[in-house]
């Protein structure tokens, strides 16, 4: 566990940061460490300079303004868990937070690096695909944001480019809905084998004029159903059967287990797997995390 | 003082310089001229090596040099096996320290950097060309053991062949006539089959191994500080290996960080480290990666074991018959050929009476790392065996486990009880130990709770497991006959300076139990100084006196019982000097706590301190006596300690994942009279979580070709705190009749009984599911899909 030889850069701030990689093409950031580290250490990563952007203090720190939620790239998984502002916005997020890797991971590891490191089998991309957030981007050519959807192309890939610091990541008010993250964790690593997370809200239909002169009454369905996926794919996923199959009907347990079921569909059958775990127990066993996913983010609306 | 200080849990004098890092490991060892090797592992798990180029390494920056096989042919020996198992057909095959024309794992060396930084070593080792020609591999032992498997070996050390990959077959057959206890159980009574799968486990210890070497080429002296459970041993087999004369090799094992024997072994890298060494003229460090100590560092347990029971109608054994591939890796190491056959078929008959009984053991080469002991090393494996099969004997009859055991536990005995394998049992009462497990634990409520079905889709789960084991090893006459290559006694010398302080040099090399601790604990209530007052120094070959090391649950049992009669003669002397002094024959004496008196007047006593003052001085010593107070002891104890227990194991399985939970588990353990009851709670907290650990989570994995897939801790999952229940560690108290103090041994004593406890919960909440056997590790998806099978069938 030695790793190569490498430059060694520390930025000041957000602009030095930029001037550093514009200076050293190739180079990596160091933000917590806790992805890179080990890939330099079994020298499958070997750049040439390291630019160290942990302690960057404007890259830090969580608040709320009327949108919801921004979170800098910096803050630690342990600081997101413990915030009571994510947890009043976006408990998803905290309780994602709060099962990745152990506690010195989580003391070290910071959201931004968490998400440029785009690994499957991490917790808060799933999370953030889920809630609709977006990626505040700093690159040679000026500040850009990127939806979620769009950040992660692949397997370990997103759409960051060489020159790119992912500076903040917004996160949409969820008010009226609740949402939950549920995992299941490879006993080894910590990592996710399945992460599950969803966001509801519960609201009325009918009432239209035609039911009300009908007298028909007004019926409790969840609206706005989003649930995520990851672990098994090599990027989140955003599970638009499961999301279909809610929409629309009565919160209870049928039809939480009946949209569940619909992961299948989302899923396909190219999955991923290893000795622990195949990529087919992992689809079958899917939809259980799926619906305790759902059940856990209805419960939470209001 | 006596009663006081035996018995009572102060806390560990290790602690302080282990918890704030101020403890010095071999690593820590920092030498004027020191440099850095690095050691190149085969890339193949079974190759012919065609070309080594070394030349690019050679060259790089800061590189020393650079050795392959060719340059340590005639400086180092093979290194050597030392467990010669008699009657065995032992067959030892030639374990060299750098492979020169085969490899035969992952871990084999195939070259040696030195360089003056560990950086320059490894960029060097990327240098290394090394051509391949690949051949086939196998690393299942069973498979390996078959006619068309890879051969590994062309010949053994001795010129013979080595047919079959069979490094030995080893038998152990006792009582009746067992042909015919299972005809009849065939005929009357029921026979349960079943194929364990013990799998290959990893020891992971804190601290991987390492070694530093100084050679002194005017002197002819070589220090070697080693990551090592015994350096007494090492000294022995690194002066055959190097030919280093023994007087002029010192072994330092400085603060070892667990070994779990992995650590008992001899290695290749440690005497390539001592040959660059004497070689380069400069001291040399090496210390191993973790990916290094998974690849290369012995693992344990891996056996397919197949075993028969014959039993009564009403739950009686009247027979067991067991044949076991157990998978020894690419060669021998040290302690190798005993542990799956004498420390595991010896055990055979547990806490039972068992009126006959045979196994067969195949020890297999395999391209694997060597097999060594591994915490508990052989007996979870036996206990293993007769637990499960005990737990389907009561499935198949009916029965209630527990009632199943009692049916056939050797009844109480506190002096002496031969089983059919020729050990004699010290002491136990495993009836008694159950009896009060199941009380204890509640443990008929749990079965009604279980009666009333699932709750959630969770089922419950309850596993018992009694055990007995061997430990404390052990007589030397029996070591001979066993072919162990060696001694097991202890020795120890205690030594009071004038001020009544106390110094103890033992051969026993603790590495993270506690008996720093212990042992001062005993020469306090042995002669009544404070502990605080005594020192204990162990671990360095050139200030202690000869010791065979920190296995089988052996340093307290062997070593404390040194320890307790050295200080014992050094009460002796001390009367005899007192009654001169207070001019009283010794006859008239008393001794209490530390005093001696004349009978009937303690108020004008000696203290002990008194006497070392006046010893050491003698000033006025009796006629004949020797200055000084000062003792020495070799203990070979007459006969093995034989602690029991019995364990309950409390599972959770959701059906609909496959996932398991321990929720609760209770451990009753009888160590005899505990020195230091918090530190064998430590022991025994440790010892269940390792055993845990192979039931649910462990399992060394290798693919086809050989390469070790479980590299890492990524992959590798080890026992995590917030993954297990509060354990609840209670004891009873059996003395061993023969042993000074009445104790055993209690390191691995969790680890016997844990693996079989966690597994036989898990198939007990299998049961309504119709699941019959599931291997280790209880992986989710293993689980899930036996249940699926099931389901199906
Ligand atoms: C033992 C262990 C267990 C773990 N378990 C989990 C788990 O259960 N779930 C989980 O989700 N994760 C887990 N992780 C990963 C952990 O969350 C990492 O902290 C995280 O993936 C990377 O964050 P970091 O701050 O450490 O980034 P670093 O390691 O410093 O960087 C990772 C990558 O991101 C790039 N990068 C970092 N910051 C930025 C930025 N602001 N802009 C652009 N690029 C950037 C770096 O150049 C590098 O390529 C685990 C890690 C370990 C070591």
């Amino acid at each position: 566990m030695f790793a190569a030889d490498f430059e060694y850069y520390r930025a000041g701030s957000v602009a030095e940061a930029g001037q550093l990689l514009a200076a050293h093409p190739g180079a990596k950031l160091l933000a917590g460490g806790h992805s890179l580290i080990p890939l330099l250490k079994l020298r499958l990563a070997a750049p040439a300079a390291v630019i160290d952007i942990g302690r960057i203090a404007e890259l830090r720190g969580i608040s709320t303004d009327g949108d919801g939620l921004r979170i800098g790239a910096l803050t630690t998984h342990a600081e997101i868990a413990a915030s009571d502002t994510v947890k009043e916005h976006a408990a998803a997020l905290a309780e994602a937070a709060s099962q990745i890797g152990d506690p010195a991971v989580r003391n070290r590891g910071t959201i931004g690096g968490n998400l440029a490191h785009a690994d499957p089998a991490s917790d808060l991309p799933t999370v953030l695909a889920a809630l609709g957030a977006t990626m505040t981007v700093k690159g040679s050519g000026g500040e850009r944001t990127i939806d979620a959807a769009d950040f992660f192309t692949g397997m370990m890939a997103t759409s960051l480019g060489d020159n790119d610091l992912l500076t903040a990541i917004r996160v949409p008010s969820a008010a009226g809905r609740g949402n939950a993250y549920v995992k299941f964790s490879h006993p080894a690593s910590r990592y996710a084998v399945i992460g599950v997370a969803a966001s509801i809200g519960i609201g009325t239909t009918g009432g239209g004029w035609m039911a009300k002169i009908k007298g028909e009454p007004k019926e409790t369905v969840c609206t706005d159903v989003a649930v995520a996926i990851g672990g098994l794919v090599p990027k989140p996923l955003r599970c638009s059967a499961v999301e279909a199959a809610l929409k629309d009907q009565a919160p209870s347990e049928p039809a939480f287990a009946a949209a569940a079921a619909a992961v299948s569909g989302d899923l396909g059958d190219d999955l991923l797997g290893d000795v622990f775990a195949s990529g087919d127990y992992r689809k079958a066993v899917a939809s259980v995390y799926v619906q305790r996913a759902i059940e856990a983010a209805a419960g939470r609306v209001g | 003082m006596s009663s006081r200080i035996f018995g009572s849990g102060i806390r560990r004098r290790e602690d302080p310089r282990l918890i704030t890092g101020s403890a010095t490991y071999t690593h820590d060892i920092v030498l004027p001229g020191m440099v850095h090797a690095a050691m190149l592992r085969s890339s193949h798990a079974h190759a012919r090596i065609t070309r080594i180029d070394t030349e690019k390494a050679r060259v790089a920056p800061g590189v020393v040099a650079v050795y392959t096989g060719a340059d340590i042919e005639g400086a180092l020996q093979p290194v050597p096996c030392a467990w010669l198992l008699p009657d065995s057909q032992l067959r030892i095959a030639p374990y060299p320290c750098i492979a020169k024309d085969v490899v035969r794992y992952t871990g084999d060396i195939v070259a040696a950097v030195v360089a003056e930084t560990p950086y320059q070593a490894q960029d060097a080792l990327d240098l290394i060309e090394v051509h391949y020609d690949p051949l086939p591999t196998v690393t299942d032992p069973e498979k390996a053991a078959g006619d068309d498997a890879p051969q590994l070996h062309a010949k053994d050390i001795n010129g013979d062949d080595i047919p079959g990959n069979q490094a030995f077959h080893w038998t152990v057959a006792g009582g009746g006539d067992l042909d015919a206890a299972f005809a009849e159980a065939e005929a009357n009574g029921v026979v349960i089959k079943e194929r364990i799968l013990q799998q290959r486990l990893i020891p992971n210890a804190m601290e991987p191994r390492g070694a530093v070497a100084q050679y002194t080429r005017a002197t002819g002296e070589l220090t070697l500080w080693n990551t090592t459970q015994n350096p007494h041993i090492v000294r022995f087999l690194c002066s055959v290996v190097t030919g280093v004369p023994e007087d002029k090799l010192r072994v330092i094992a400085p603060e070892v960080g667990g070994g779990f024997g992995s650590k008992i072994a001899v290695y290749p890298a440690d005497f390539v480290t001592v040959f660059c060494s004497k070689t380069l003229g400069r001291p040399v460090k090496w210390i191993e990666t973790r990916s290094e100590n998974y690849q290369a560092t012995t693992h344990g347990r891996d056996h397919v074991q197949d075993i028969e029971l014959a039993a009564t109608k009403d739950g009686k054994i009247t027979g067991l018959r067991c044949t076991v591939h157990a998978g020894m890796g690419a060669y021998l190491s040290t302690a190798a050929p005993g542990i799956p056959t004498i420390l595991h078929g010896l055990m055979l008959s547990g806490c039972y009476t068992i009126p006959a009984l045979k196994e067969d053991v195949y020890g297999v080469y395999t391209n694997g790392v060597p097999v060594e002991a591994y915490r508990g090393a052989g007996r979870p494996e036996a206990t293993f065996m007769l637990e499960r099969l005990i737990d389907m004997l009561a499935n198949e009859l009916d029965l209630d486990p527990a009632d199943v055991r009692r049916r056939n536990f050797i009844p109480k005995f506190d002096d002496g009880h031969e089983v059919v394998t020729t050990l004699n049992y010290d002491s136990g009462d495993y009836p008694g130990a159950l009896d009060k497990l199941i009380e204890h634990t509640g443990y008929q409520a749990l079965r009604e709770k279980q009666k009333a079905g699932p709750s959630n889709g969770k089922y419950l789960g309850l596993g018992l497991s009694s055990y007995v084991e061997i430990c404390g090893l052990g007589p030397s006459q029996v070591a001979g006959a066993i072919g162990f290559q060696g001694g097991l006694w202890e020795s120890a010398i205690v030594r009071f300076h004038p001020t009544g302080k106390v110094h103890v040099f033992i051969g026993a090399s603790p590495h993270g139990q506690g008996e720093e601790t212990t042992f001062a604990q005993i020469v306090a209530s042995e002669i009544g100084v404070d502990a605080g007052d005594v020192k204990i120094f162990h671990g360095d070959t050139d200030s202690t006196p000869m010791g065979w090391g920190t296995y089988g649950s052996r340093t307290t049992a062997v070593g404390g019982a040194a320890l307790a009669l050295a200080v014992r003669k050094i009460r002796d002397k001390a009367k005899v000097l007192a009654a001169h002094l207070l001019e009283a024959s010794v006859e008239d004496m008393d001794y209490e706590d530390g005093k001696f008196f004349v009978k009937g007047s303690p108020d004008k006593a000696k203290t002990i301190q008194d006497i070392a003052l006046m010893a050491n001085v003698a000033w006025n010593l009796p006629e004949g006596m020797e200055a000084g107070l000062e003792a020495t002891t070799f203990y070979d104890p007459p006969n093995f300690v034989f602690p029991y227990g019995a364990h309950l194991a409390v599972v959770e399985v959701d059906a609909s994942t496959g996932q398991v939970e321990l929720t609760g588990y209770t451990a009753l353990d009888d160590c005899g009279p505990q020195i230091n009851p918090v530190i064998v709670e430590g022991q025994v907290h440790g010892g269940i979580v390792q055993g845990v650990g192979q039931a649910l989570w462990e399992g060394a994995a290798y693919d086809e070709s050989g390469q070790l897939i479980t590299g890492s801790m990524l992959d590798y999952a080890l026992p995590r705190a917030d993954l297990l229940p509060e354990l609840d560690v209670i004891s009873t108290v059996t003395r061993s009749p023969h042993h000074p103090l009445g104790v055993k041994g209690i390191g691995e004593a969790g680890t016997i009984a844990s693996t079989s406890a966690v597994y036989n919960a898990v198939m007990d909440a299998l049961k309504p599911l119709g699941v019959k056997r599931v291997d280790m590790p209880f992986t989710p998806e293993r689980v899930w899909r036996a249940i699926q099978e099931a389901k199906g069938s």
